[in-house]
C-alpha cells in the first residue's frame, strides 16, 4: 500500500468515523445535559423565543459601536479567515470531484488561480491570527494549547494544497498523501477542541437571543 | 471568617471550618448543579478571541489581563470539562482535564466577585453569544457553597438571612417608614391588610436615601392608588442573588411575592435597584410554576405609567440631563425607553453619554461590589470611564434609577472629588410633581 493509498483509504475512512462520532458525541453531550431556561413573563411585545433565537444568531455577525474599534481586526480577519476556507473547501475543483465521489453531489467550481489565491489569503490570514494572538497579552493569557493546536492543524491543509497545487517540494503523490494526511488529523482533533465552534457557536447565540430577547433587551 | 492570601499573594476571604478537600468538592458540587444545556453550550463555543476584555470596565480602567471576562470563569470551565462535558470521563482517565485546586479557586474569587459586577457588557461584545455575566452568577452559585466569598457580602448575607434585610431588622421597619414620613410631611400607608400595590424597598432607602420612602408614598397617594409598604415583605434588593446563595434568593423573593399575594396586590413594585429587577422580574417564577401570582415591575416602569396616563403631573424642569443606565434594568432588563420618557416628560433634554442604553458602562459597583471593600481600587479606576462621559456630555443634571448605582457614583465622585451631584429619578419626579 501506497502512502496515497493509506491516506485515501484507511486514513481518511478511521478520520471521518472519529469525526462524526466524536462531533456528534460532542454536540449531543452537551445539549442533551438538562435545560434550564429562566422562567419568566416575557415583556410585553417582546419577540417570540424563535424570532429572538434567530435574531441572537443573526445580530452577532458584527460587533456593538463600541467595541469595533478593538475588535475590528478579530471580526474582519476572522471573516476572512472563515470565507477562505468555505471557498478553498467547498469550491476547488478537485474537491468538488472528491465530494462528488462520496456523496454524488456537485456544484460549479471557481477557477484554480483563484482559488490558489483564496488559499494564500487565508494563510496569511492564519498566520496573522497567529502574530496578534501571540502580541495581545490578553489572548497570550487565555490561549490554550488548544488554541496552538487548532490553529496549526487548520493552518497544515491549506499550506500542503498550496504545495499540492504548486507541485513544490517532492513527488505530487506525496504532496497529495501529505494534504489528505493533514485532513485526517484536523478532522480527528475536530471533536476534541475549540474547532467545534463551527456547530455550538449558533446554539450558544440562539440561547442568549432567547434569554435576552423576553426580557426586550439588546442582544 | 478570615482574611487570608494564597501562596501567589491573592487575598481571599474564607468562612467555615470545611476542611480543603471539603471546601473544594462543595464548590464542584455547586458548579456541576449548575451545567446545563444553557451553560454547556456556551463554554463549549468560545474560541478565545479576547473580544470580552475591551467590553470590561475592570480591564479598560486598568489594562490588567486578568480582568478579561471569560477568564474570571477559568475554574468553571475546567470543572465543567472534568466534571460534565461530553468528554469528562475520558478527560478524568487520562488526567487530561485536571482536577480544579482549592488554590485556584481561592485565587479567582477576587475575579468572581470582586472584579465582576455582573453587567453583562461582555456578553452584548461576545461574537459567539456567550452570556458570560450569567455564567459568573452560576459560579458564585459554587463558591457560596465552598464559603469562597468576600467576607463584607458574607455579612450582608448573614444579616439578610437573619433581618429579612441587609439594612435594618424587619420589626423596626414600619417605624423608620412613619418616621420618614413624619420628616417629610407625607402620608405613609405602611403594613395595611389589602392594597392593590405592594412598594418594596431597597437597603440604600432605609439608610442613605430615606427620601426616596417618602418619594415613593408622594407620588403613589398623588395618583390616588391603593397601596402600602409591609413589614412582611419590604425588602427587594436580593443579596442572595448576588452572593451566590440560592437558598438565601428564594427566600427573599418569596418574601415580596408572597406579601404582595396575601395582601390582595395586583402589582409588586421594585425600588430604584438594579438586581432587584434581576431577581424578582426575571428570575421569580421558578419558585412559582414558571408564573409569577402577581405583576412585578420597576419604580421607573411604573413612572412612565402614572405619567403617560395623566395620574400624575410634572412640572418642566428646563434644563440638559445626562442619564446614567444602571445595567440589570437596562442592559439586562430591557427597560431602556421609560426612564427617557419620564425626563421628556419633566422636559429634561437628553445629553446621552457616549455609552448609553444598553451599551453603558457600569457603574462599577454592581454585582455586590460596591458592598466588598477590597474591591474599592478598581471600582475607583472603573469609575473613572463615567465620570469622563460625563463630563463630556456637560448636561446640567446627572440622573440615574438605581440606588446601588447612585452610591457607586456618590463614592466615586467623593473619592475623586468631583464636584457632581448624582440624582434618582424618583426623586426627580417627586419634587416636581404638579399641583
Amino acid at each position: 500500500m501506497t502512502l496515497l493509498e493509506f491516506a485515501r483509504g484507511p486514513a481518511l475512512q478511521v478520520a471521518m468515523i472519529i469525526f462524526v462520532l466524536g462531533a456528534t458525541w460532542r454536540f449531543f453531550g452537551a445539549l442533551l445535559l438538562p435545560w434550564r431556561l429562566a422562567p419568566a413573563e416575557p415583556r410585553k411585545g417582546a419577540l417570540s423565543p424563535i424570532a429572538a433565537a434567530f435574531k441572537g444568531v443573526v445580530v452577532k455577525m458584527w460587533p456593538h459601536k463600541p467595541f469595533q474599534k478593538a475588535g475590528m481586526f478579530t471580526f474582519v480577519n476572522g471573516y476572512i479567515l472563515h470565507f477562505g476556507l468555505a471557498i478553498v473547501v467547498f469550491l476547488f475543483a478537485p474537491h468538488i470531484l472528491f465530494i462528488k465521489g462520496l456523496t454524488g453531489l456537485s456544484w460549479p467550481a471557481l477557477p484554480n488561480n483563484l482559488v490558489y489565491t483564496v488559499g494564500v489569503v487565508t494563510m496569511a490570514s492564519l498566520v496573522a491570527g497567529l502574530v496578534h494572538r501571540l502580541r495581545s497579552p490578553v489572548l497570550r493569557l487565555i490561549s490554550r494549547f488548544d488554541d496552538y493546536l487548532s490553529w496549526l492543524l487548520t493552518l497544515l491543509p491549506v499550506l500542503t494544497g498550496l504545495l499540492a497545487a504548486a507541485h513544490l517540494g517532492a513527488r505530487y503523490e506525496t504532496l497529495l498523501a501529505v494534504h489528505i494526511l493533514s485532513i485526517c488529523t484536523f478532522l480527528i482533533w475536530f471533536p476534541f477542541g475549540k474547532l467545534m465552534h463551527a456547530f455550538m457557536f449558533v446554539f450558544s447565540r440562539a440561547m442568549t437571543g432567547v434569554r435576552m430577547g423576553q426580557r426586550g433587551a439588546e442582544l | 471568617m478570615t482574611a487570608k492570601t494564597t501562596a501567589s499573594g491573592v487575598p481571599y476571604d474564607a468562612q467555615g471550618d470545611m476542611a480543603d478537600k471539603d471546601r473544594r468538592d462543595a464548590a464542584m458540587k455547586g458548579f456541576v448543579r449548575e451545567f446545563g444545556a444553557v451553560a454547556a453550550a456556551h463554554l463549549e463555543a468560545c474560541v478565545r478571541c479576547g473580544m470580552c476584555a475591551e467590553a470590561c470596565h475592570f480591564y479598560v480602567a486598568t489594562g490588567e489581563p486578568a480582568y478579561t471576562p471569560i477568564n474570571k470563569l477559568q475554574p468553571f470551565e475546567q470543572a465543567y470539562h472534568r466534571h460534565a462535558g461530553p468528554f469528562a470521563p475520558i478527560y478524568r482517565l487520562f488526567g487530561v482535564v485536571p482536577s480544579v485546586t482549592l488554590e485556584k479557586l481561592e485565587e479567582w474569587e477576587r475575579l468572581i466577585f470582586d472584579a465582576c459586577t455582573l453587567c453583562g457588557r461582555c456578553t452584548l461584545a461576545c461574537p459567539m453569544g456567550i452570556d458570560i455575566a450569567e455564567l459568573i452568577k452560576k459560579a458564585r452559585h459554587g463558591m457560596f457553597k465552598a464559603g469562597l466569598i468576600p467576607d463584607r457580602l458574607q455579612l450582608m448575607d448573614r444579616t439578610a438571612r437573619a433581618w429579612g434585610s441587609p439594612a435594618t431588622p424587619a420589626d423596626d421597619f414600619a417605624d423608620i417608614v412613619r418616621e420618614v414620613g413624619e420628616e417629610h410631611g407625607v402620608d405613609i400607608k405602611v403594613d395595611r391588610e389589602r392594597a392593590d400595590y405592594l412598594v418594596t424597598v431597597a437597603p440604600a432607602e432605609l439608610t442613605e436615601h430615606t427620601k426616596a420612602l417618602a418619594d415613593a408614598a408622594k407620588i403613589f397617594n398623588k395618583a390616588g392608588l391603593d397601596w402600602t409598604y409591609h413589614s412582611e415583605g419590604f425588602e427587594a434588593s436580593n443579596i442572595g442573588y448576588l452572593n451566590g446563595d440560592t437558598e438565601l434568593q428564594e427566600k427573599m423573593t418569596r418574601k415580596i411575592i408572597d406579601c404582595a399575594v396575601k395582601i390582595g396586590a395586583h402589582t409588586l413594585v421594585l425600588p430604584e435597584c438594579g438586581h432587584a429587577y434581576g431577581a424578582a422580574r426575571w428570575e421569580a417564577a421558578r419558585w412559582y410554576n414558571d408564573k409569577l401570582p402577581v405583576r412585578v415591575i420597576h419604580m421607573t416602569e411604573f413612572l412612565q405609567e402614572v405619567v403617560a396616563s395623566g395620574k400624575i403631573k410634572v412640572k418642566p424642569v428646563g434644563q440638559t440631563a445626562s442619564f446614567h443606565d444602571p445595567c440589570q434594568l437596562v442592559r439586562r432588563g430591557g427597560v431602556m425607553n421609560a426612564p427617557r420618557d419620564v425626563m421628556a416628560a419633566l422636559g429634561l433634554e437628553m445629553r446621552e453619554l457616549e455609552n448609553n442604553r444598553a451599551l453603558t458602562w457600569c457603574c462599577g459597583g454592581g454585582g455586590g461590589v460596591v458592598s466588598n471593600t477590597r474591591a474599592d481600587p478598581i471600582r475607583y479606576k472603573a469609575f473613572e470611564l463615567k465620570k469622563r462621559e460625563v463630563e463630556a456630555a456637560g448636561a446640567d443634571r446627572f440622573v440615574t434609577a438605581c440606588g446601588q448605582c447612585r452610591i457607586t457614583l456618590d463614592l466615586g465622585a467623593k473619592h475623586t472629588k468631583w464636584d457632581r451631584k448624582i440624582e434618582n429619578l424618583l426623586e426627580l419626579v417627586a419634587d416636581n410633581l404638579a399641583d
